[in-house]
């Protein structure tokens, strides 16, 4: 027993934490918030620090409800990195209008802990409530700017029609039990080993939907574009990085961990999915004029090529999810971290993309950063953003899905035209009224080294990357 | 000195050289490019005379597996050195060509356009396959930004079609790349040449490298992109979309689709020369009708561009060597071109042929550099385009003889439309009083075109410096080939030399 705590020590250090802070907001009030967001950002590195299963295998806590794995601990690094810059840059970014309040942190510590517990979920149940703690936090977060009409609408739309996922999800698992007579990942999987019969089909169709809505794969997107625009900009950062990566870890933990003998039942759905985003999230964003609506859409492309990975299924394939959910995040938060910046010169915050016209001019180093990430999300090399796609399908090719390769690769063409569609903005385009001058070296700090990572600097990572990812990817099967 | 890392040396200068533009001023970025590219081709010249003709294959390897899945892999042959120094020759002029007219945003267009310079040698040099694509895709970026910045009016339709067009070409190609990579277990490039595929993959592998190299060659029907692209582009951004970017696709052509999958180029021959036939026939017909001076070269580029696919597609020894040559000299020929259509288009911003004409009077000099190139690009013996051309035929005609008569209608289609175009800028009486009042060249417009009318003069009256590095590579590759060539219909039987003939008839005599 007293080894299934020191399992979930970084859990266990982040709800506590997350406790004291906020009985210490309560206390101290709003004037605190930076003190909070900076030991909220030191919970997240001890918890990091704590983690099993990076340097030994880690192991299953509490009959097997809990997995502290190598792959739970890669995607917990990327989860815990990720909350920690959404917070610090969230600092910034309200700190102006000083409507930063104390309870910020603390929501994001919540929001990890919820993370941790789903990606080392090993039961039906442990995976609803870290998603659901998870998820209330996030509720909670979008609506964060109480006096703005559409932040309220965000967390409304948000929590409805995440509400109306978790009752799919949940149907789902009660199906599941039913016909296998377990929640435990392992058993789902000896029961679907002896052929899948109708009733455990439709489980895991339920099952799959309600997670496919927390990834926000297309047919399941509709309430991105809109949550993603309503949201106060450092929280849609939040939700494009940390909940993204959570999610698609939990997915592919269920898709091989409990599902993996009817392999061949989800992989058409998992494919339809894939080709279905990487299209729509291609097209959807080639009109739009919100920044915010754009990387939406990118990031409904984004996961569409995960889903190519996890179609591929193998080691190989896991270990390109991994791969491209980490670099994914990196790019999308330095993406983020730049429309932060987007300020007019009274110093409202712009979202409209063509705000962004003639960046190139005013601000040369933020517009080079823009481009190169950009770039990367396009995936055209030699920015890092090509090396996950590479992956991706080197995993599908391997999987004797050469098709699906040729045509997902195909369909990012059409992604790439919106992408380059900003650097036209940004470098062709006469310049739009320059943007407030911000002093926020930190944030500059991390744009700075976002970009650096999916610079051609970043393929120096490779051996290392692939490592951890192949090491996390083989812990699950 | 038998250790220093010379390609690698030379892909880092121009690399070293944008990053410092990108920290001066207009006048420093210009000098430092200058210099730069200067240094890059100082170190190729070297790179030249240390080619050891006859040695091994592969000249100048490195490997370094930093990239987990692929390695740091470089090293040359014949034709990669022929094509890396010409890269090297155009860079310098094309910097002294953007000297005066690029005047906004310097320091970004020089950074560009080392970079640009990096990843093209890049191409060349890299010798695993994973690298060569990331040398290759990744040159989009900065020619997207060099046509959408420094372009002309339609600047950024242009961009975006030259970019997408390329993109889904050569993302085709990556997934064959990949497939190949877990066929044969390797990503080193000489290894994949001796790699056989099977015959039924190998259909879809080629088809999928043509999709890329036909994009970036460019062959008909996707050549489309060519002309809008060359046409806004700056003067210095057509000087290398047509002397370099080009000659991508022909050597890819050359270093992946024959030597890794013959069987496939041996069945499918048929589409390159009905696809490179339309395009000298058609395009060449395009070129002749066409107003804009820019535009008339970008339609002769894709015509000349057949001869070198029709070439290299001959599987024999004149074809092949012909096409390389045509590709040496059509990257001189079009390159300066161009930068005499820079020189009329700085003085009168007009690519309107209508806008010229005797310019023979008031500009000598630059109707006589004009002449040698237009004599070039038609192909006159004594020029390079001439013995490219011819070998290209030559083989052409072993290989198929239709092939080798329509192709050869190209040539005087080719004279047609340059002897035209010559005809109505040079001579005459000019048509607008501006022509009429045009200075001669400059110093510095000298330097620029000089030094390429030598280099075309070389070649085409002593090609065998250039044949001699690249022989033992076309030998490797007929070897390749020659189990898969298909038979030709011309049946060439070696003729009696004349010496015999002489003999023959003087032995009748006696009898």
């Amino acid at each position: 027993m007293a080894n299934d705590f020191l399992l979930i020590l970084p859990e266990a250090i982040l709800s506590v934490g997350a406790m004291l802070l906020m009985l210490t907001a309560a206390w101290a009030g709003d004037r605190a918030g930076p003190a909070l967001t900076w030991i909220g950002v030191l919970l997240l590195a001890a918890a990091a620090l704590f983690l099993p299963g990076i340097s030994n295998a880690g192991g299953t806590a509490f009959y097997g409800q809990f997995a502290a794995d190598p792959f739970a601990a890669f995607a917990k690094i990327v989860i815990y990195a990720s909350a920690a810059v959404s917070m610090v840059a969230a600092m910034g970014w309200f700190g102006r209008d000083r409507d930063y309040r104390a309870e910020y942190p603390v929501l994001i510590l919540f929001a990890a802990v919820g993370m941790s517990i789903m990606v080392s979920a090993g039961d039906l149940l442990s995976l609803y409530v870290g998603l659901e703690l998870q998820s209330l936090a996030a509720y909670v977060l979008a609506t964060f700017q109480r006096d703005d009409s559409r932040s309220a609408e965000a967390g409304l739309k948000y929590f409805v029609l995440g509400a109306l996922a978790s009752g799919i999800l949940l149907y789902g698992i009660s199906l599941l039990y039913g016909f296998t007579g377990t929640t435990g990942f392992g058993g789902v999987a000896e029961a679907l080993g002896d052929g899948v019969s109708t009733g455990e089909m439709f489980g895991l169709v339920f099952v799959l939907a309600g997670l496919a809505f927390k990834i926000a794969a297309v047919p399941f997107h509709m309430w991105t574009p809109d949550v993603y625009e309503g949201s106060p900009t450092p929280v849609t950062a939040f939700f494009a990085s940390a909940p993204k990566v959570a999610a698609m870890a939990l997915l592919v933990r269920v898709a091989v961990e409990a599902m993996g003998p009817a392999v061949d039942s989800w992989r058409q759905i998992v494919i339809f999915a894939a080709l279905a985003s990487t299209v729509l999230g291609g097209v959807a964003a080639i009109g739009q004029k919100n920044v915010k609506r754009l990387l939406a859409y990118s990031s409904i492309n984004n996961v569409g090529f995960a889903l190519v990975g996890l179609a591929a299924a193998g080691v190989a394939g896991i270990a390109s999810v991994l791969t491209y959910m980490a670099v994914y995040v990196v790019m999308t938060l330095g993406a983020f971290l730049v429309v932060l910046r987007m300020r007019d010169a009274a110093g409202r915050p712009v979202e409209e993309i063509a705000a962004l016209a003639g960046l190139s001019r005013s601000r040369p180093g933020l517009a080079l950063a823009m481009a190169i990430f950009m770039f990367s999300l396009a995936g055209i090399p030699p920015l890092f953003g090509f090396w996950p796609k590479f992956l991706v399908f080197d995993a599908a090719v391997q999987a004797n899905l050469t098709w699906l390769a040729a045509v997902a690769i195909a369909t990012s063409v059409i992604g790439a035209y919106y992408y380059i569609m900003i650097v036209k903005l940004i470098y062709f385009d006469e310049p739009a009224p320059a943007f407030a001058e911000t002093r926020e070296p930190v944030g500059a700090a991390l744009i700075l080294a976002a970009a650096l990572f999916v610079s051609p600097l970043g393929y120096f990572a490779i051996p290392w990357l692939d490592a951890a990812a192949t090491n996390a990817a083989q812990a699950l099967f | 000195m038998e250790n220093f890392p010379i390609l690698s040396a030379i892909l880092a200068l121009p690399l070293l050289g944008a990053l410092a533009c990108l920290t001066t001023g207009a006048n420093g970025a210009r000098w430092i490019a200058l210099f730069t590219t200067l240094g890059t081709l100082a170190l190729c010249i070297g790179l030249w005379a240390a080619y050891r003709i006859g040695g091994p294959q592969w000249q100048f390897t490195e490997y370094l597996p930093v990239f987990g899945r692929f390695a740091w892999a470089l090293g040359i042959d014949g034709i990669a050195l022929m094509l890396i120094v010409l890269t090297a020759f155009l860079m310098p002029i094309c910097i002294a060509a953007s000297w005066t007219a690029i005047e906004k945003r310097v320091p970004e267009f020089m950074a560009s356009f080392l970079a640009m310079e990096t990843l093209m040698l890049g191409v060349f040099c890299a010798q695993d396959l994973f690298l060569f694509y990331i040398f290759f895709e990744a040159g989009l970026i900065p020619m997207y930004l060099i046509i959408g910045i420094w372009g002309g009016k339609d600047r950024i339709y242009a961009a975006y079609k030259f970019f997408l067009y390329t993109l889904l070409g050569s993302v085709l190609m990556l997934v064959a790349m990949l497939w190949m990579v877990n066929h044969a277990g390797t990503t080193f490039i000489p290894d994949l040449m001796a790699t056989d595929f099977p015959p039924e993959a190998q259909t879809w592998l080629w088809l999928a490298f043509l999709a890329s190299f036909a994009v970036k060659m460019p062959m008909w029907p996707v050549h489309t992109w060519l002309p809008d692209a060359h046409v806004q582009a700056p003067t210095a951004g057509s000087v290398i979309l047509a002397g370099v970017l080009l000659k991508m696709g022909g050597y890819g052509f050359v270093r992946f689709s024959l030597p890794m999958f013959p069987e496939a180029s041996a069945e499918l021959v048929w589409v390159i020369f009905a696809l490179s036939m339309v395009a000298v026939v058609y395009t060449s017909l395009v070129a002749l009708v066409q107003q804009d001076m820019k535009k008339l070269i970008a339609y002769s580029s894709v015509a000349h561009m057949a001869f070198v696919t029709i070439g290299l597609f001959a599987f024999n020894r004149q074809g092949i060597e012909g096409g390389l040559i045509v590709m040496l000299s059509h990257g001189l020929v079009s390159g300066a071109l161009f930068l005499c259509v820079g020189v009329v288009y700085d003085r009168l911003h007009s690519r309107d042929i209508d806008k010229y004409g005797g310019l023979a009077n008031n500009m000598p000099a630059y109707a006589l550099l004009f002449m040698i190139f237009t004599m070039a690009a038609v192909g006159l013996p004594g020029t390079s385009g001439f013995v490219g051309e011819f070998l290209a035929l030559v083989g052409a005609y072993e290989a198929n003889s239709w092939v080798g008569a329509v192709a050869t209608t190209g040539i005087i289609l080719g004279a047609a439309y340059m002897l035209w175009l010559y005809w109505r800028i040079a001579f005459g009486a000019a048509r607008t009083p501006e022509a009429a009042a045009m200075p001669d060249l400059g110093r510095r417009e000298l330097a620029i075109l000089a030094p390429i009318a030598a280099a075309v003069l070389w070649m085409g009256v002593y090609p065998e410096s250039f044949l001699a590095p690249m022989r033992a590579d076309v030998e490797s590759l007929l070897a390749r080939i020659e189990r898969a060539a298909p038979e030709g219909d011309a049946r060439v039987t070696a003729g009696r030399p004349p010496a015999a003939d002489a003999a023959d008839a003087a032995e009748g005599a006696h009898h």
